[in-house]
């Protein structure tokens, strides 16, 4: 058996002739908090998707917990998606009886819960919800679940900033200790603290993937810092140098 | 009491020394259980593994130790309590020193002006 939770190998995506991922090595152990950075478009979601199974690679190879992605690696892993996938007439309790049926490690009481705690009212149907309200109840979805693998895809963008201090609490108080949280954001300034590894992608490529404390030791600047850095976007002169 | 954490420095090493400084307060006595790292990291908003590290470097200093039952216990050793004090007390000494010289007083004038102070 291996030490990682997640194994990538020459990972490679494409969307017709558009490279998503060109070439992903990662490895990744247990019990780990990991923030996959990146701009916009640089493969954090394909990753995810790749991950949970929602797509299917191109070339190379992938494992969760040793096994190839399939019904095993989905009853281990926990997904917040970008974005909600459920009718808008169904209420936040229907959902827990969904999941209930669904997974064998979802527990209600932990939802209801962490509805009370976020101030969600579990009997309100999703479209009286606010935006953030959606998010809130996604989020308890996905972290009522003991999973090993939390994938969660920005799970903080749409929610204003005290909001997200009490998610990224939600978020460390409930994951089970022997899971890994793999999150993707653009917000680090904000998920730096709790994360023990950052992983930088640009263009489909991994450009660094080590601990937060050793950037910070290494560069003497913080994660967010380094990261408007590199990706610092380079503005286009007219009529040459300056 | 608040957690204050810089950004360019790790985070470890700057959780640990507040924890050291809540101990010389005695907002963690002497004696007494500290909290679990669960509930000092979801507290500091820190990953629980940073906090662990910063744990594991009391327990280096001597500051705590780990208890039989699970938990760590806080110093009743009062020379390393003072010694702690001591270091803590060094590290404010030379932050004066350093804001003196970036306001453009030599180390002379900053200890005479400190005495002054107190006339």
């Amino acid at each position: 058996m291996s030490d990682f939770l997640i194994e990538c190998r020459g990972l490679y995506k494409s969307y017709g002739l558009r490279p998503a991922l060109s070439g992903v090595d990662l490895a990744v152990g247990p019990g780990r908090i990991v923030g996959l950075l990146g701009p916009n478009g640089s493969g954090k979601t394909t990753l995810i998707k790749l991950l949970c199974g929602l797509l299917q690679p191109t070339r190379g190879e992938l494992t969760v917990d040793g096994s190839a992605i399939g019904p095993y690696t989905k009853s281990v892993i926990s997904y917040l998606p970008d974005r909600m996938y459920f009718a808008d007439w169904m209420k936040a309790v229907d959902l827990f009886d969904l999941f209930r049926d669904f997974y064998a490690d979802f527990e209600y009481e932990k939802a209801m819960a962490m509805c009370r705690s976020l101030g969600v009212e579990p009997g309100d149907r999703l479209k009286s919800m606010s935006k953030g309200t959606k998010e809130k109840v996604q989020l308890v979805l996905a972290m009522s679940r003991a999973a090993k693998l939390y994938l969660l895809d920005e799970p903080i963008a749409g929610v204003d900033p005290a909001a997200r201090d009490f998610i990224l609490r939600t978020i460390l108080t409930n994951y089970n200790e022997e899971g890994t949280v793999l999150l993707s954001t653009h917000l680090i300034s904000d998920i730096e603290k709790v994360l023990d590894e950052a992983v930088f992608l640009k263009e489909g490529r991994i450009m660094l993937h080590a601990t937060v404390d050793d950037i910070r030791e290494k560069e003497g600047k913080s994660v967010d810092a380094l990261f408007r850095e590199i990706f610092r976007a380079e503005p286009m002169w007219e009529g040459g140098e300056l | 009491m608040d957690w204050k954490l810089d950004d360019g420095r790790p985070i470890w090493p700057q959780l640990s020394q507040q924890l050291a400084r809540r101990i010389i307060a005695g907002v963690y006595p002497p004696g007494s259980r500290l909290p679990p790292v669960r509930e000092l990291a979801a507290e500091a908003g820190v990953n629980p593994n940073t906090m662990q590290r910063a744990l594991a470097q009391l327990e280096q200093e001597g500051l705590a130790r780990a208890d039989r039952t699970a938990g760590r216990l806080v110093t009743q050793d009062a020379a390393v309590l003072d010694a702690a004090r001591l270091r803590e007390a060094q590290d404010v000494i030379r932050t004066y020193f350093e804001a003196m010289s970036a306001l453009g007083y030599s180390r002379e004038r900053a200890v005479e002006l400190l005495k002054e102070e107190f006339r």
